[in-house]
């Protein structure tokens, strides 16, 4: 838990980090984000060829940021294989036969399975280099300007705070029930019940008095964000450079132009 | 001015919190809110912020503490929470303490000047940019009094203001509230530390006001503290 707090802290450090990407203003990276997202999420099922090449704008980035890829990886190891156990089912379900590999068959199910997997894996490399290397008060106030509601801006921000708070909670019972338990991997079954509620009690006790003391000093539902950097030439053309790299990746299917290149 | 005026609370019915309390606080006092756990004094903070509701009459400056005035009070009013987690709330100790100007509508610059100021004025200027969840308890307490003086109030209630905290750090925050020239209502069972802050102590004991008067008087009165489940301050023995 106590290392679980101090990546949550971790987190904000490395958002102000000082690189060319952390520079960049917040609606734009929030900007290319959604773009590729989405256009990561309108490649075909089986278009696995098509969607590899998308990978190297967050690799790039994530050179371009001073954060390596597998902090990235370390740091969503818990969703990552829920990511990938989406289309686990897929060769089950779908075994035509698309192409031989060495006289082994390749079914679709297998192709929309890994296509599917990349996909999850490089939205989640998007978001995350994101929040890693953007303030998340910086993001809200970007989702702000772009008219996201504000109750639903001020609900992030207050979630984000909130899972501290609820970390927080979690090690100081996880600890005062291990010294009560000792040589007991875990909490046992039975327990789980009281403790979570006690959890929830306890982060709810904690919330309530955080609010209090926010309005006591005087917060009526908004937040007032630091400025956030104003748009520059350089984020215009960090925006142009990588909505242009979408647009050709989707356009021009790389992977089957460089087979055919080898084949001939 | 701060008045209390046959205030009662309760927060389950026929068990009062706050029986019938009656007292005043003049501008620029120091008042020490003493007493056994569940006297009431966390209530009266309460009650005085407008975070609890009573019957009777709370008044600052004139104005009555009700739900149309609670911006107008509360802009005057600084809390400093006993535990600091729970105030600092912003990820650097810089962010926490623009929280409040900024909601009061003082411009960035003006608050930024004010931050700055403040955070000399306590020796603090090292911890500006530090995150919150880094500083250690003594440091954090002295940022959390900070975010309160960045509001500029006009009282400070701080609750058990020394809890938690080592002799060295304990002294800090000692002389920094010694310092501080607002009206100050502070609750604690460190009666050493009221001693050295406060001229006047309240006694209050199942809601009621026992005692009321110099806190020389009645921090050296055994009887009456050791007969409300308190003992005379180390200073007195």
């Amino acid at each position: 838990m106590e290392k679980a707090l101090a990546e949550l802290g971790h987190m904000d450090e490395m958002a102000v980090m000082d690189s060319p990407v952390h520079h960049l203003n917040a609606g734009a990276k929030l900007l290319a984000t959604v773009i590729y997202i989405i256009v990561v999420m309108s490649f075909d099922k089986y278009s696995l060829s098509g969607l590899v090449p998308m990978l190297l704008w967050p690799v790039f980035m994530y050179q371009m940021s001073g954060i390596h890829v597998s902090t990235c990886f370390y740091k969503l190891r818990i969703v990552l294989p829920l990511v990938m156990a989406v289309g686990l089912f897929n060769p089950i379900f779908d075994r035509e036969i698309m192409f031989t590999i060495g006289g082994v068959g390749v079914s679709g199910g297998v192709i929309s399975m890994i296509t599917l997997m990349l996909k999850g894996v490089l939205c989640l490399m998007a978001s995350f280099l994101l929040v890693a290397t953007t303030p998340f008060d910086s993001i809200c106030a970007a989702l702000q300007r772009v008219h996201m509601p504000k109750m639903l801006v001020t609900l992030l921000l207050l979630t984000y705070r909130y899972v501290g708070v609820m970390t927080e909670e979690l090690a100081v019972m996880t600890d005062a029930y291990h010294l009560r338990a000792p040589g007991q991997k875990g909490i046992q079954f039975s327990a789980w019940g009281s403790f979570l509620g006690q959890v929830l009690l306890r982060s709810m006790d904690r919330a309530q008095e955080l609010y209090s003391s926010m309005l006591l000093r005087g917060y009526h539902q908004h937040f007032h964000y630091a400025p956030i950097k104003k748009f520059g030439s350089e984020d215009a053309i960090y925006l142009a450079l990588s909505i242009a790299f979408f647009a050709a990746v989707k356009m021009i299917n790389f992977g089957e132009l460089l087979g055919s290149m080898f084949m001939r | 001015m701060i008045e209390f005026e046959h205030v009662s609370f309760e927060y389950e019915k026929g068990k009062a919190v706050i029986d019938d309390m009656s007292f005043s606080i003049d501008k620029g006092e120091s008042v020490g809110l003493i007493g056994a756990n569940g006297a009431g004094k966390s209530t009266i903070m309460k009650l005085l912020l407008g975070l609890a509701t009573g019957s009777g009459r709370i008044s600052i400056d004139g104005t009555d503490v009700n739900s149309e005035n609670l911006s107008k009070i509360r802009k005057k009013m600084g809390f400093v929470l006993q535990n600091s987690d729970n105030q600092m709330f912003m990820p650097t100790v810089y962010e926490d303490m623009m929280f409040a100007p900024l909601n009061y509508m003082v411009s960035r610059e003006d608050a930024e000047k004010r931050v700055d100021a403040i955070l000399k004025s306590l020796d603090l200027e090292e911890l500006k940019y530090k995150y919150n969840h880094k500083i250690s308890g003594g440091e954090k307490r002295m940022a959390a009094i900070a975010t309160i003086l960045a509001m500029e109030p006009e009282i400070i209630l701080m609750d058990e203001p020394t809890s938690a905290l080592d002799p060295y750090n304990r002294r800090i925050v000692i002389n920094t509230i010694k310092g501080l020239e607002q009206t100050k209502i502070i609750t604690s069972h460190d009666l050493d530390m009221i001693l050295d802050t406060c001229e006047r102590v309240i006694l209050i004991s199942k809601g009621k006001v026992i005692a009321d008067g110099p806190a020389d008087k009645i921090l050296s009165d055994k009887e009456l503290l050791e007969k409300h489940r308190m003992e005379l301050p180390l200073g007195k023995q």
